[in-house]
């Protein structure tokens, strides 16, 4: 039978997470993502699955928390929003570093430093760029439903797993507080020791039981060494970027002219794409389901049929780096922004448009 | 285990095997300085997993610090965790093994500076691990800087003048302060520049593992240490100066049992 709720967002991923068999989750509050926790301290998974949910005293300690439990080969995760993702960085290039598979969710709200608990999209670069130290790339999942909340917790536990690298969750606080009808995963089994190993092959630390003894670590002191293990990561990078790239084309066929926009920003584009049609305008959406690794390659294809692109993002203009990056300069790339945890209405995306679209024309009669 | 007695013939007879590394420490060379203190505490942490038979259920987790490498010479399942990191880390180990034995075994800068709040909340929450915190007053591994725990008037790179206390605060006693947290279970400070400190901290660390057998809380071992290098000693000086120095200020015995 299906199982159909209205939920929040947060309450839907923390449902979703509970259902696709987490071992731990470790977490500190922070607005607008809080419920998570609460959600999870509510439910009592220790009783449902043996699920473990800890309050942690920090974000710093909640994240290598996730660090210990991911090195012990247990599908951990944690959530934050963004002034507590900042703080997460150290352990979030820690976890890449040393290979360690867990899942990270950031309800974004507006910064820089404390900013606002209004929704935004401005830790793009954060996300996808690295974020922490050192040369590493998380694989971040774009949510712009509550019922991918839901969804994408166990595509995310998959995808940590099967590359052993950290997901990220990158929401805002729009999708996190929202509540919307979703239709709720069945309950899988938390995996024993031995399907753990079974799966995943036996890394992890959980005492040297019948094998050598494994080590969890991002350091090695020889450079020679080292730079094979970046060499080894980049490889691994090259790899999820050639088999994970996921994303979502609304009336792209016929448009030309292209919205790329995630999360908040697409459900938002979604109708000024609807608008603009009703005007005779050829819009198209392209929503990129993973941020990182970029859809650069069907953006590239639809630079052959679009005369421009825009940005659209709950940001100064980040993600348009990316766009322009997959455009290779076939089409001119705009962006449209706003900050500070203000949404923009479809009708003032749709203006920023029409406004580009008569620019690129009267550049076209020169 | 029991060690039989041998007689003093039987100890100069060719053959006779009188001490036994063991097993649970691997056979690459040490990476501290001849005299420091490490080494032994690394064996008696390790002697004890294996006369208690748990190698093959301890994870230990190792720090930023000298004994960054500790997994390099311990030879049982570890994570190296983040600069001051390990009590979470190890939280994060127990919490989804607590039928495992989990240990970190952190230096004063990693437990008593960066981690101070690690530290405190995985006692606060009486975690049920244990806590080798080696205590030698200075950053070994950065080369000899100022830690929490330096004597006031000790000098350092980063205090050349001397530790000034008006500008530069008091030496922590970390474990004092845990002490009054009622997750924890045992509270001990220890040395192992002399023979007869060795055999009684080798005693507290099989408490402390005890304890975490015994689901009784957090345990903490803290062992005062040399780091003759950093102090920039002899071995045998640096002893003689923790002797006369350190252990009026961080006095031995246990602090709660």
């Amino acid at each position: 039978m299906e199982d159909v709720k209205l939920m929040k967002g947060n309450e839907a991923l923390a449902e979703a997470a509970i259902r696709a068999g987490a071992d731990a989750y470790f977490g500190y509050p922070i607005t607008p993502q809080s419920e998570v926790i609460e959600y999870l301290m509510l439910e009592r998974p220790e009783h449902r699955t043996g699920m473990v949910v800890l309050q942690a005293e920090s974000e710093l300690a909640a994240i290598n928390m996730v660090y210990g439990a991911a090195g012990a080969g247990k599908r951990a995760m944690t959530s934050s929003s963004s002034p507590g993702i900042s703080l997460k960085l150290e352990g979030i290039s820690y976890i890449a570093g040393s290979e360690l598979p867990c899942l990270i969710v950031n309800v974004q709200r507006g910064g820089p430093g404390l900013g606002t608990i209004q929704p935004a999209q401005a830790d793009y670069f954060q996300a996808v760029k690295g974020g922490g130290h050192g040369d590493y790339r998380l694989l971040v999942l774009a949510p712009s439903t509550v019922q991918e909340m839901a969804d994408f917790v166990s595509l995310g536990f998959d995808l940590a797993f099967k590359y052993r690298n950290p997901v990220m969750i990158l929401s805002d606080g729009a999708i996190g507080q929202m509540m919307e009808k979703v239709y709720l995963p069945d309950q899988i089994e938390r995996l024993t020791d031995e399907q753990i190993v079974e799966k995943y092959g036996s890394w992890a630390t959980t005492g040297k039981k019948n094998r050598e003894r494994n080590i969890i670590t991002s350091l090695d002191l020889k450079p020679e060494r080292h730079e094979k293990h970046n060499i080894h990561l980049q490889e691994k990078y090259k790899k999820i970027e050639e088999n994970e790239v996921r994303f979502e084309t609304i009336q792209c066929d016929d448009a030309d002219y292209i919205i790329v926009a995630f999360g908040s920003g697409a459900r938002i584009s979604q109708k000024v794409v609807e608008l603009g049609r009703k005007k005779g305008i050829k819009i198209g959406l392209l929503r990129p389901i993973t941020l990182w690794p970029f859809p650069k390659d069907i953006i590239n294809k639809l630079a052959d049929q679009a005369i421009g692109f825009m940005s659209v993002e709950m940001n100064a203009g980040q993600m348009i780096e990316d766009v322009e990056l997959s455009v290779k300069g076939k089409a001119p790339v705009s962006h449209y922004g706003r900050m500070g945890g203000m949404i923009p209405t479809p009708s003032e995306v749709l203006e920023a448009v029409e406004k580009d679209i008569a620019n690129i024309k009267k550049l076209q009669e020169v | 285990m029991t060690t039989s007695v041998i007689t003093p013939e039987e100890i100069i007879k060719k053959g006779t095997v009188v001490f036994k590394k063991t097993e649970l420490m691997t056979n690459n060379t040490l990476s501290y300085c001849p005299g420091c203190g490490h080494g032994v505490a690394h064996r008696l942490v390790m002697e004890v997993i294996e006369e208690m038979g748990i190698g093959e259920e301890t994870i230990g987790v190792a720090p930023v610090g000298c004994s960054v490498l500790a997994y390099d010479f311990m030879n049982v399942d570890m994570q190296q965790a983040a600069h001051g990191r390990a009590p979470a880390v190890a939280t994060g180990i127990k919490r989804v093994y607590p039928e495992k034995y989990v240990f970190t075994y952190q230096g004063d800068g990693d437990l008593a500076a960066i981690g101070t709040s690690e530290t405190i909340h995985a006692c606060n929450r009486g975690e049920n691990i244990v806590i080798i915190f080696i205590n030698n007053g200075i950053y070994g591994m950065t080369g000899g800087q100022m830690a929490p725990t330096t004597l006031a008037g000790m000098k350092s790179s980063t205090s050349p003048y001397g530790r000034s206390i008006p500008t530069m605060g008091y030496p922590i006693k970390m474990t004092e302060l845990v002490a009054h947290l009622p997750g924890v279970a045992y509270a001990t400070r220890q040395a192992v520049h002399e023979a007869k400190y060795v055999r009684k901290a080798k005693k507290a660390i099989q408490k402390a593992f005890e304890n975490q057998r015994d689901l009784k809380g957090t345990s903490i071992v803290e062992i005062v240490s040399n780091c003759n290098s950093g102090w920039k000693m002899t071995p045998v000086d640096a002893n003689k100066w923790l002797e006369e120095n350190m252990l009026p200020y961080f006095p031995l015995g246990d602090i709660k049992k």
